[in-house]
């Protein structure tokens, strides 16, 4: 009997999991393609699709301007909401409730109303579309997120260190630079991490606030167009890598945190 | 006096802080967002958007079925969606919390949502080769000699919640594994010296304590379907459109701003009655 149970366990364990992983290894194996057609029969294994993706132009712009875009948005987000939560975590502000909920609130909209949104006023400000406009809107959505992760781990136990750091004669910003960022540091990079990723493969906002420079996702999503292509599986595998090593990143961060702790 | 002075300086220095996140949020978020509901009263006349108020686009979405029917068929597929994403999660949740060796869950979890991280677009494009006429499904049923035909899995709405379902079921597995490891032993051992055997322990004991966390998952599940624009876009075909759809149609081919902003303050209004219904039964739960 637990045999048998387990082995039905067992059994639709794995059925789960090949429904998990079935699109991404028919992905990644058809990358590999030697033919036009990303589709069985596999005809033979070449690399020429991925020489064809590092040689387009277009698509490496693309990857470039995604790259930037993450990084930049996530750092602004980050700092903006490191400052917010050590404004909330430090000090008394007045209806500091309906303030802080005014910080979360882009995360309770979806990110189909904040594009719309930020596109209609644009359009009155006359202000072109382009990378910035695309990071703007990045920064609304990750803003709530890394002000919340890193609002909820600073806690009453570095108010001592700080204040020690104060009378042994320390500025507020220095405080702020050289006690409290390092003593959350694990917290600010895993909203920094976080962050990229999300803004990494963000699509709306990208594709209703750039024209001429786009995102990765934006330029993968115009080369669907032309249907199953084995490229799209190279750059498609190409992002999955890119995706997993920022979510490595993430886990040694996070992990280096809760290592400390406990 | 010099208290006082402090204070003041103290003060000073918070919204210094506080002041260019809060900026930040209420010139890009909360200012579109009440710009865009003020143009969901107005209308387009030709290329301009013109300030006079009118509910001519509530109206609309009322009285021309394309509207309505989009808002139906999002219902649908997110109702189907997030049952069988629930049903098909939890026992994988379920298997790793219990039955898998403790130093292993980690990796076992990892794995399970490991996909979950690749991008959006790509996901979805990748279950078109799955399901596509010529793609890895039929061609394998067709080789064993299954069918005689390629079946009809993409380009309609079995292609929208099979892509839908593969993201959320890992999603589910996730919140519901985190739920179930929460749960005290105590309970089990009680319901073992009460007698029950271990169907009754899970019937009785185990799924009514891990509901609050199913209904939390389902929420986010809903959340995040009903307002997908790409899945549905990518694997849907274009024969019944969910209303994210019909929302970048009046965006795109017609350019009328006000109504894709009615349509989305509607999508809006639905997710927010979604979070009172489930918000009242989690709290009728506790008490």
């Amino acid at each position: 009997m637990r045999h048998l149970s387990t082995a039905l366990a067992a059994l639709y364990a794995g059925l789960i999991y090949l429904f998990i992983f079935l699109p991404v290894v028919v992905l990644v194996l058809f990358s590999f393609q030697d033919g036009t057609l990303p589709v069985p029969p596999l005809n033979g294994l070449t690399l020429r699709w991925y020489e064809a993706v590092f040689s387009d132009g277009k698509l490496m712009a693309a990857l470039g301007n995604s790259l930037l875009v993450a990084v930049i948005s996530s750092a602004v987000a980050c700092i903006l909401g490191f400052l917010a939560a050590y404004a909330f975590a430090r000090y008394t502000l007045p209806a500091s409730a309906l303030l802080r909920g005014l910080i979360v609130a882009p995360m309770t909209v979806s990110t189909l109303i904040i594009g719309l949104g930020l596109l209609s006023m644009l359009n009155v400000t006359g202000m072109r579309l382009s990378l910035v406009t695309v990071g703007i809107g990045h920064v609304v959505i990750n803003l709530p997120l890394c002000f919340a992760i890193i609002y909820a781990s600073m806690g009453g136990h570095q108010v001592n260190i700080e204040r020690a750091a104060r009378d042994l004669g320390a500025k507020d910003w220095q405080v702020m630079l050289l006690v409290t960022a390092p003593m959350l540091l694990p917290s600010i990079l895993a909203a920094f991490f976080l962050s990229v990723t999300f803004s990494w493969d963000e699509f709306i906002v990208a594709f209703l606030l750039s024209r001429f420079d786009v995102t990765l996702p934006v330029e993968i999503w115009s080369m669907l167009r032309s249907g199953l292509d084995p490229k799209t599986n190279a750059i498609g595998s190409v992002v999955f890598l890119i995706s997993v090593v920022f979510l490595i990143l993430m886990e040694l961060t996070v992990f280096r945190k809760t290592g400390k702790s406990s | 006096m010099t208290a006082t002075a402090l204070e003041r300086a103290e003060r000073r220095k918070a919204w210094a802080f506080a002041l260019p996140g809060l900026l930040w949020t209420a010139l890009f978020f909360l200012v579109p967002f009440a710009y865009m509901v003020a143009i969901s009263f107005w209308t387009r006349q030709g290329r301009e958007i013109v300030a006079t108020w009118t509910l001519d686009n509530y109206v609309a979405f009322f009285a021309k079925a394309h509207f309505f029917k989009g808002l139906m068929v999002s219902l649908e597929i997110t109702a189907t969606v997030t049952v069988i994403s629930v049903l098909l999660a939890y026992p994988l949740a379920w298997i790793i919390a219990e039955r898998v060796p403790k130093k292993w869950q980690r990796f076992a979890l990892v794995m399970a949502i490991l996909p979950f991280w690749t991008s959006y677009v790509v996901r979805s494009y990748s279950w078109l080769l799955v399901l596509s006429k010529g793609g890895v499904v039929n061609q394998a049923l067709l080789s064993i000699g299954i069918i005689a035909e390629p079946l009809e899995l993409s380009a309609n709405r079995t292609g929208t919640v099979i892509g839908f379902v593969h993201f959320f079921v890992m999603l589910l597995t996730l919140t519901i594994y985190a739920n179930l490891i929460q749960l005290s032993p105590n309970y089990r051992r009680a319901a073992a010296d009460l007698g029950a055997n271990a169907f009754q322990t899970f019937w009785h004991v185990v799924l009514p304590l891990t509901l609050p966390g199913i209904m939390v998952g389902a929420f986010l599940t809903f959340v995040l379907c009903i307002g997908d624009y790409i899945t549905p876009q990518i694997l849907g075909g274009n024969n019944e459109l969910v209303l994210p759809q019909v929302i970048m149609l009046q965006l795109g081919r017609r350019a009328d701003f006000p109504m894709a902003a009615a349509l989305s303050l509607v999508l809006m209004v639905v997710v927010t009655l979604a979070y009172i219904a489930c918000a009242r039964w989690l709290k009728m739960e506790r008490t």
